[in-house]
């Protein structure tokens, strides 16, 4: 287990999921768990409360602007939480307390690699954002230059990034529920996609705000009890937790410095690039800037997530160590093996039973689904924004779609998604989805991250530059992962891979920045000196705020 | 919606020529830069600890806690606190600055 989760990570690169999909794999060959009525009870309840959310939200999302920013009204403390719920999947809850327990600290390296993209995105980008956007990152890309090519790349760009992080989080889904719940996995699959329409469809923005609230409210409250727990049954001494880990752990001394996984220093950098720039370039993360009402709102926003996440991670890495030492040593979580009952990710699960019991258990696996719902339902509607607001209420109307006719398509596209994504989630239940999350970071971080960082601070961008570099990022880091060993070689069963490096990033990153640049600077078109000459008021707009709130109002 | 919609171009020029704008434009972007160097320069000076310096992270710092966990912690907390200071600075001096500005319009 440890040689494939080493083996497998670098593959995964920069994929914050990367770690539940290694989730599914394991967990994928295990049977059915027997029925939990505890965690179902639960979930049920959690389920209850949210449609009682959406139901209340349906009463007040009547415009487009309720439906895609809840109106602008969340604070910046309610979107600090609900941008720390789309981050804290339960893939880094399971995933990364699970790394800490086969490998020790490298699991710490991961999780600071998650989180040191924020004090970047604080700084560069939050309050522009909220100045320029109204309902999709495209607002931003498109304010000054031409509005149908920018709006198809950035719509297709959030349609590619969303399906693939869509298709990792579903088939996580019906595999930790198959296990947790004893539920089939096709039912486990319809549930999710069923509720995540519900929520989105009727409640908009509000509700799925609201949703992730929730959820991220029962993960930080569920990991500190259990970090309290596993501190308590030390007397609250770290120094006995690690000698204690250090004393059973099959590696001993070595969990408590960095391994082998971050050998290569040039594979260190690159991850670390990839993380920082793909969380930046993610649509349903931008499009939570949209939601809270100016800039100061905004960057409190950041602040709180910041804090949320990094807290989190401190969490997950005593929740570690708790496995460590209370689930190793306990024969009744481990088969004949020695391994973990249900597969390796399973740490922080059955730690919940070894430090509270059935309950505690439940409590937990409930909710482990409830964050994959809320993350689902966040990225569903982001797709459904880019379909209904940038393709078409933009491309195809040119602007000329009334309010009600945008909603409808926006209902409908996220009906679509949904359907699409069970159809997709039973369709590749077999599979190592690892790569998909990996191409969907590598492709936001090489396609809709440059042409928004360009757009916002350099004056040169034209429509030309913008469009060639951003489908250059898109369409190289594609290939370039379909041609690398994880799809080439294990998916398509090839011998040899033709691109060495597990992660596109680090080429077509660069590449995308190089096209935007190269054909803006050689763009001599009238429309191109038009387009610059608009950046004096965009820049003004962005810096200030003025006329902003004429968008916030509607 | 119009491409410029917002600013009309009276506004922009009259902002544009506001010394405010100038102040504020040159300190929020210096200090942002400084942000995120000093987030960058922290994380790759944590990752290349990592990569090249093994037995100095090893190194016991009491009770057989090694220096990788308090430099890892130092370096969640110095990602926290970046973003404490830039909206603790942003929320107060530069909205002040802002608000003038928009204060100063016709």
């Amino acid at each position: 287990m440890t040689a494939r989760l080493l083996r497998a990570l670098p593959a995964a690169a920069c994929a914050l999921l990367a770690v539940p999909a290694l989730a599914a794999e394991a967990v994928g060959q295990t049977e059915k768990q027997a029925t939990n009525t505890t965690a179902i009870i639960m979930f049920v309840g959690f389920v209850a409360l949210t449609l009682g959310i959406t139901y209340w939200a349906a009463q007040r999302t009547r415009s487009a602007a309720m439906f895609y920013t809840a109106g602008g009204n969340i604070t910046g403390f309610q979107n600090g939480l609900a941008i720390a719920g789309d981050y804290m999947s339960a893939a880094s809850f399971l995933g990364i307390s699970a790394l800490v327990y086969t490998s020790g600290y490298d699991g710490l390296i991961y999780s600071i690699g998650f989180l040191v993209g924020w004090p970047i995105i604080m700084a560069l980008m939050a309050e522009r954002l909220r100045n320029l956007g109204r309902f999709t990152f495209a607002d931003v890309v498109s304010y000054r230059l031409a509005q149908t090519p920018l709006r198809t790349l950035a719509a297709t760009g959030t349609i590619v990034v969303v399906a693939f992080y869509l298709i990792a989080q579903m088939v996580g889904a019906g595999q930790l529920i198959k296990l947790l719940f004893g539920i089939d996995y096709i039912y486990a699959e319809i549930i999710v996609g069923v509720l995540m329409i519900l929520y989105v469809t009727f409640g908009g923005m509000l509700a799925t705000t609201w949703v992730q609230i929730i959820k991220a409210c029962l993960l930080l409250g569920g990991a500190t009890l259990m970090a309290l727990l596993v501190l308590a049954a030390f007397g609250f001494d770290l120094t006995a937790l690690s000698a204690k880990a250090v004393e059973v752990h099959p590696k001993h001394a070595a969990i408590m410095v960095p391994g082998p996984m971050v050998a290569n220093p040039v594979s260190a950098i690159s991850l670390g690039l990839a993380l920082m720039f793909g969380t930046a370039g993610l649509p349903h993360i931008l499009m939570r800037f949209f939601t809270v009402a100016d800039q100061k709102e905004a960057r409190k926003s950041v602040f709180w997530a910041t804090t949320f996440i990094g807290y989190f991670y401190i969490l997950t890495f005593i929740i570690g160590f708790g496995a460590i030492t209370l689930v190793l040593t306990n024969h009744d979580y481990l088969d004949a093996a020695g391994a973990l009952r249900g597969g390796g990710n399973m740490a922080a699960v059955w730690l919940a039973d070894a430090v509270g019991g059935h309950l505690l258990l439940g409590f937990i696996s409930a909710v482990a689904f409830a964050t994959i719902l809320a993350v689902v339902s966040g990225l569903t509607l982001s797709g459904a924004s880019a379909i209904s607001h940038d393709l078409y209420a933009s491309v195809f109307r040119h602007g000329r779609a009334n309010e009600r006719e945008e909603m409808r398509v926006s209902k409908a596209a996220t009906l679509v998604l949904g359907i699409v994504a069970i159809v997709l989630g039973i369709a590749f239940e077999k599979i190592n989805v690892a790569f998909m999350v990996g191409l969907a970071f590598a492709i936001a971080a090489s396609s809709n991250f440059p042409v928004l960082i360009l757009s916002m601070y350099w004056r040169g961008l034209t429509t030309r530059g913008a469009v060639i570099g951003g489908w250059l990022g898109l369409i190289v880091a594609t290939v370039l992962t379909v041609l690398s060993k994880s799809i080439w070689v294990m998916v398509l069963h090839n011998t040899a891979a033709i691109f060495p490096y597990d992660s596109p990033a680090i080429f077509s990153m660069p590449l995308a920045f190089l096209g935007c640049w190269l054909f803006s600077v050689l763009d001599t078109s009238p429309r191109a000196t038009e387009e610059q000459s608009r950046f004096e008021a965009q820049y003004i707009r962005s810096m200030t705020g003025i006329g902003a709130e004429a968008a916030a109002r509607h | 919606m119009a491409p410029d919609a917002g600013v009309k171009p009276g506004v922009a020029e009259q902002v544009r020529r506001n010394p405010l704008f100038a102040e504020l434009v040159l300190k929020r972007s210096r200090f942002g830069w400084t942000i995120a160097i000093a987030m960058l320069v922290v994380y790759y000076g944590f990752v290349l600890l990592v990569a090249f310096d093994k037995p100095l992270l090893g190194m016991s710092v009491g009770g057989g806690i090694t220096l990788a966990f308090p430099l890892g912690l130092a370096v969640i907390l110095v990602a926290i606190l970046l973003t404490g200071l830039y909206v603790l600075r942003a929320n107060g001096e530069y909205d002040d600055l802002t608000r003038r500005i928009r204060e100063g319009l016709q």
